[in-house]
């Protein structure tokens, strides 16, 4: 019989106080890791989102938003832009590449997003099947997209308006194809359907006769930007109002069918987006605030803005590491308690210990597998809770943000805080134990 | 072989106790008789390098125990000495095959397993071997402690009144399991006694 089998068994005679122990430390390791596992990947996963792009301009608004709609596809767009505004950018010497991306519609939740090919490239999106896109109402199915639904290359499906699936509205006379999968890339092109500006336009030029015949009203729906110049609302400052004049009814029908058209040919269209890399550093610096100041249009820079956000995530975090900082201490002290209780009421099994021919050396290393032992467990037990929440939570995410949280093995700082929770217990022991030292065998035996 | 030699020993500021000197060989027995506080118990663990004496050695099986330090002490009762306790001692949440087991551990042989078992077959513990040791009776418990006293071979068994709560039929059993241990096993027997039912199977005595 060794050792530890004689710690485990003296361990799971108290199970009460077993269970003590274990639970506080699981819960303080649970917490931890949870937020720590929660707070990286989230954060990982919006840096690699949002690394490809220096800025991002949209229509005026928050710039956090527009950072969320337009780099993460994850709140509703701050509204359109005129494509003719944002020529000039796409050609400023400072600017490596700027990719216009244009959306409002989905497919059963996910988004069909309207760009350039580049948008793909920017990502490193390869295809795993299929073709790119060539012609409007062709698609490139993002790999999460295509797991989740399930999809086969030649498939042809309806849209929906807007960016949530909300079961109605299709867009009937387009229907997209499947002609293409992408690799996953653990970005948000994952969670997406790509094909190109046109479709996006077509779909709702279309779309807009239709409204234009029934008098629907589309809430929330993207094109409020079009609305608006229906309405005559906000054309303040606007360089080129009076070449875009729009009357009530007008057909927008005739736009852009053929898709050949350069796009400085179609001052009306709209797009959502531009996103932008900058070739310069300088472009960063002086950029965002022309564009800022002397446009209608915002500039937002997603570093900044994520930055933004996770600072606010980050007190969150702070405040609930500090709650498990707490209770971790309350474990080691729970720890200490019950080593001491147990270690006084074994008096005498340790002084027969010491008559079998343990010395006191192997009796404070009982003392210790005990601890080391409950540190362990408490750490294995609470790590798998930290691990099962972040399978709860990622299941919630994936289902409303299209957000996957990997499930990934210990890392560096849970090994460190493993090593923490090691030294806590053992300085518990040692000190619980120092009544070892003094044990006097003899008298302790005679003590019915 | 086990020599004491003008053992002395003083609890605190008490009067000094001095044990006359004892010598026994191998298969050789001992009763220890007295009153009450005569110091039967010390001499028992002062033989068993449990207590320091004040004065004199105690020498088992050649080794002077006072020659060793406290470790060293520790393990060799652990492998030469077997001690049953007036008070039983038990490793509570180990069951009683268990807590022979344990007693084992410093004596490392192939046929330890067998050993077990035939002792508990001899001491009528057969049959409660998956038991908590709290669940024994106290003649179960007084002869599960005889059977860790016994259970490594050991070249010194010091008993404290084993048979304090057996029945007629049981304290037979046990002096004669432990007279043929001390047979088998080489082993010097010294037994403290107040009961005349142990006292009539042994003749070497003496008296605090």
């Amino acid at each position: 019989m060794n050792l530890g089998y004689l710690a485990y068994k003296n361990m799971v005679s108290k199970p009460l106080n077993l269970l003590l122990s274990l639970m506080l430390l699981s819960l303080s390791v649970s917490l931890v890791t949870f937020v720590f596992q929660l707070s990286q990947q989230l954060g990982g996963q919006l840096n690699k989102n949002i690394a490809p792009f220096d800025m991002v301009v949209g229509a005026k608004g928050s710039p956090l938003q527009l950072v969320l709609s337009s780099v993460l596809h994850i709140d509703v767009p701050t509204g359109n832009i005129k494509l003719k505004d944002i020529t000039a950018l796409q050609n400023h010497p400072f600017v490596e590449k700027a990719i216009p991306v244009s959306y409002g519609d989905n497919y059963r939740g996910y988004r069909i997003l309207g760009t350039e090919p580049q948008y793909l490239k920017s990502y490193n999106a390869e295809l795993s099947e299929g073709r790119l896109y060539q012609k409007s109402f062709e698609v490139v199915v993002g790999s999460g997209v295509r797991s989740k639904l399930n999809l086969q290359l030649g498939d042809t499906f309806l849209s929906s308006h807007g960016l949530v699936d909300s079961g109605a509205e299709g867009h009937e006379d387009h229907p997209y194809e499947i002609v293409g999968f992408l690799e996953p890339t653990g970005t948000v092109v994952d969670q997406l359907l790509i094909s190109n500006l046109e479709s996006i336009w077509e779909a709702h030029d279309h779309d807009e006769a239709h409204e234009h015949e029934d008098g629907e009203n589309h809430e929330g729906h993207d094109h409020d930007g079009e609305h608006e110049h229906e309405d005559g609302e906000n054309y303040e400052g606007h360089d080129h109002d009076e070449e875009h004049e729009h009357e009530d009814g007008e057909n927008h029908e005739g736009h852009d069918h053929d898709g050949e058209h350069e796009h400085e040919e179609h001052e009306d269209l709209e797009i959502t987006s531009l996103l932008v890399k900058f070739k310069s550093p300088l472009g960063m610096v002086q950029l965002p605030r022309f564009i800022n100041e002397n446009t209608s249009v915002q500039a937002a820079l997603p570093g900044f803005e994520i930055q933004r956000l996770m600072g606010l995530l980050g007190s969150g975090v702070q405040t609930i590491n500090g709650i498990a900082l707490a209770i971790l201490l309350v474990s080691g002290l729970s720890i200490f308690i019950s080593l001491l209780k147990t270690i006084r009421e074994r008096r005498q099994e340790l002084a027969l210990l010491r008559t079998y021919g343990f010395h006191t050396k192997q009796l404070l290393g009982l003392a210790l597998l005990e601890g080391i032992f409950l540190a362990l467990t408490g750490f294995v037990i609470g790590w798998l809770l930290g691990r099962l929440g972040v399978f709860i939570v990622s299941g919630y995410l994936n289902a409303t943000y299209g957000y996957t949280l990997q499930l990934q093995g210990p890392e560096l700082f849970e090994l460190f805080l493993l090593g923490l929770i090691l030294v806590l217990a053992i300085v518990a022991t040692l000190l619980a134990s120092s009544s070892i030292f003094k044990l006097n065998v003899a008298k302790t035996l005679s003590d019915a | 072989m086990v020599k004491t030699s003008g053992l002395t020993y003083a609890y605190g500021n008490e009067l000094e106790m001095v044990f006359p000197d004892i010598e026994l060989t191998p298969g050789e027995h001992l009763l220890v008789i007295g009153p009450s506080g005569v110091g039967k118990t010390t001499l028992l663990y002062l033989m068993a390098g449990l207590l320091p004496p004040v004065k004199g050695s105690v020498a088992v099986d050649g080794t002077e125990l006072n020659s060793l330090s406290r470790k060293e002490i520790d393990k060799f009762r652990g492998g030469h000495i077997g001690l049953i306790f007036q008070h039983y001692h038990f490793i509570k949440s180990l069951n009683v095959i268990d807590n022979l087991r344990l007693r084992q551990r410093l004596h490392k042989n192939s046929d330890n397993a067998q050993r077990r078992l035939q002792l508990a077959e001899r001491l009528g513990l057969s049959e409660h071997l998956n038991k908590k040791v709290t669940a024994l009776s106290q003649g179960q418990q007084q002869r599960l402690s005889i059977a860790l006293g016994l259970i490594h071979k050991p070249k010194l068994v010091l008993a404290d009144e084993p048979t304090s709560n057996l029945d007629d039929i049981n304290c037979i059993k046990v002096i004669n399991l432990l007279k043929e241990e001390a047979a088998i096993s080489k082993s010097s027997l010294l037994i403290i006694t107040h009961d005349l039912r142990v006292m009539s199977h042994f003749q070497n005595r003496i008296e605090l």
